[in-house]
């Protein structure tokens, strides 16, 4: 190796962490979808994609070639620029919360950490800011469109979306009192001493947030049962009617990298990030250090995928909510419960501290 | 790792910037015939004016600056809540959005 | 790098800027102002102020903006028309503006000598806790304040459902 200064290996490696990051998680977009037009499969009682390739492992890459495939079709009515801006920003903000996701162990190389691309101060607010910009591209779709049941499909989402970040983040306060930290490493580490019994949702008795949490996400990213914007049977297709081929597919995938994003959120907060369920029982196992950076990064996309299964077994079991159900449980059930849930943990803390 | 000198700038360039910011906001205010756009040349002012507290904050180490900010955004929230539920009722009444038009107490 | 933040950011805050004040739709307008929201929340990060960038984005520009980007969408705002008035805004406005700028520029530029002197270093990687600093100024020195805008907020939200709700 020829002689790199710090700072230019630092460039070198932060760039190779983001392609390869953003590679996994376009492919875990894709192989999401499969999982969940597999899973909802067999809750109906049929087979789902099996035709190309094995078990139809290959239906993700046929599905993207022929969205890219399609014809793109602008129709004549809409506001060009934002109609065009509209999907890159509900894509883009969707990937980019993944940048401060901590998915495995400190494992520095050179100094440069491996399993995170950038380790923020806040890494918290971070992610709840990209996730409250995201609404600008369903908004902006629905307005852009010049269609009036895409107009009410993004009408009905900003709303839905502005009313649940409340509870959203009123939810997580319990746990960023507990680990007197915005940093999510420092999240994740407060919940290792002692495996499962000390993750949020257990021991650390962040139940009722977890719950707020999952149901305040599920309405965020717009999916059953709170999937009114794109209600097919009320408002055809909501706010992408008018989109075809690549911006509708940009649109799908960012459904689905919110869902992601939500589930490692979730992971890290409540249940322990990369840390193993059996604390550090087993660590004499793994001597090796490339064992002992493995492992986590396997725990933490099991985790992952246990929530991805969760949510799709909830949007084939439950009905849709009616629009004015919504707005009442989230704005008298959801916010009052997390408004109490930070009560308590702040009272129980400060007896506690 | 990257050299000391580009990583001043002098607190009179921030000032310079929100000044900018803030006689665009005027002009906006002014200009604009929409009851939306012209509150919404308000919040560009707030924000101008912000950013003298935060370079002031961090020229003086002190977290004062930044604290203002605070309150700012949080009466910023809340005057956006009430002049949106005005505009809006403004809009139910008069059908209008145009500040020239809405004339009531004048006539 | 933070000549470098200040002057890519501090350009996308003036460019956001003056296309708000030459788009002519009230919703090209509010996005200009998220542009310039955004850029302004990259600068108060490059200033130590890490709690501050991200309210910045999450209140303005994911709560703030959201609702005007709604009631815009709500009302079918169109383009503004010019009238008589919007002309003699014109005269008034740009010179106005301007007045203000050379104004406040002027009182900068007088007073360089003990601005200059002092000049902005990057916290950015030695940061101390910039949370920790707010919130304990907050919580103890300006509790009082704190407390009363949570009652403002209260009263904020009170009068928007009174005004906006439709009479029976």
């Amino acid at each position: 190796m020829t002689h790199l200064t710090n700072f230019e290996l630092f460039l070198l490696l932060s760039a190779l962490k983001v392609a390869v990051v953003l590679v996994i998680t376009l492919l875990g977009v894709a192989y999401t979808v499969l999982l969940e037009r597999k899973l909802l499969a067999r809750i109906q009682n049929r087979w789902g994609p099996c035709r190309v390739g094995p078990f139809g492992l290959l239906q993700p890459l046929v599905d993207g070639a022929k969205s890219f495939l399609k014809e793109d079709m602008n129709p004549l009515a809409v506001e060009r620029p934002l109609f065009i801006l509209a999907p890159i920003l509900a894509l883009g903000c969707a990937l980019i919360s993944v940048a401060v996701v901590p998915f495995g162990a400190v494992t520095r190389v050179d100094g440069v950490d491996l399993f995170q691309i950038a380790n923020v101060n806040i890494g918290l607010l971070v992610i709840l800011g990209i996730t409250s910009i995201g609404v600008y591209g369903i908004a902006l779709s629905g307005w852009s469109s010049n269609n009036k049941y895409s107009l009410l499909g993004s009408l009905r989402s900003t709303a839905q979306v502005v009313s649940y970040e409340l509870a959203l983040g009123l939810s997580l306060v319990g746990v960023v009192l507990r680990a007197q930290s915005l940093n999510l490493r420092t999240i994740v580490s407060s919940q290792s001493a002692h495996g499962a019994l000390s993750w949020n949702i257990f021991g650390g008795f962040q139940t009722v947030a977890f719950f707020i949490y999952l149901m305040a996400a599920y309405a965020e990213t717009n999916r059953a049962p709170f999937d009114l914007p794109e209600a097919e049977n009320e408002l055809v297709a909501g706010y992408h009617t008018e989109y075809s081929s690549m911006k509708f597919a940009m649109f799908f995938m960012a459904e689905y990298a919110n869902m992601i994003t939500v589930s490692c959120v979730a992971t890290l907060l409540f249940l322990g990030g990369a840390s193993s369920p059996f604390g550090h029982i087993f660590d004499g196992f793994l001597r090796t250090p490339v064992l002992n950076a493995i492992f986590p990064v396997c725990w933490f996309v099991a985790k992952v995928f246990a929530f991805l299964a969760l949510y799709i077994w909830v949007r084939g079991t439950l009905p849709r909510f009616r629009y004015d159900q919504l707005m009442s449980f989230g704005w008298k059930f959801l916010l009052p419960l997390a408004m109490a849930n930070i009560i308590v943990t702040s009272f129980v803390l400060a007896m506690r501290g | 790792m990257v050299p000391t000198t580009y990583n001043l700038v002098p607190t009179a360039y921030y000032l310079i910037l929100a000044a900018m910011l803030f006689s665009i906001g005027i002009a906006a205010f002014l200009i604009k015939r929409n009851v939306i756009t012209i509150f919404i040349s308000i919040e560009l002012m707030l924000n101008a004016v912000n950013l003298t507290f935060v370079a002031f904050a961090h020229m003086w180490h002190q977290v004062s600056g930044q604290i203002f900010v605070f309150f700012v955004m949080v009466v910023a929230a809340a005057e956006a809540a009430v002049g949106l539920a005005i505009i809006l009722s403004i809009f139910r009444t008069r059908e209008t959005l145009n500040v020239d038009e809405i004339d009531l107490m004048k006539s | 790098m933070q000549l470098a933040l200040f002057i890519i950011f501090g350009g996308l805050a003036l460019v956001g800027a003056l296309n708000l004040l030459f788009q002519r739709h009230p919703i090209h307008s509010a996005l200009s102002l998220v542009v310039v929201m955004m850029s302004l929340a990259v600068l108060y990060w490059s200033l130590g102020a890490e709690f501050l960038a991200a309210a910045q984005v999450i209140v303005y520009s994911g709560a703030i903006m959201v609702l005007f980007v709604f009631v815009i969408m709500l009302l079918n705002a169109g383009k503004e028309e010019r009238t008589r008035g919007s002309r003699a805004a014109y005269a008034v406005g740009f010179p106005g503006a301007a007045a203000i700028f050379c104004l406040l520029s002027f009182v900068f530029l007088s007073e360089r000598g003990a601005l200059m002197t002092s000049n902005i270093g990057g916290d950015l990687s030695n940061a101390v806790d910039n949370i920790a600093q707010v919130s304990a100024m907050l919580f103890t020195r300006q509790l009082l304040p704190f407390e009363v805008t949570s009652v403002l907020i209260l009263v904020a939200i009170l009068g928007a459902v009174v005004l906006a709700r439709k009479e029976q």
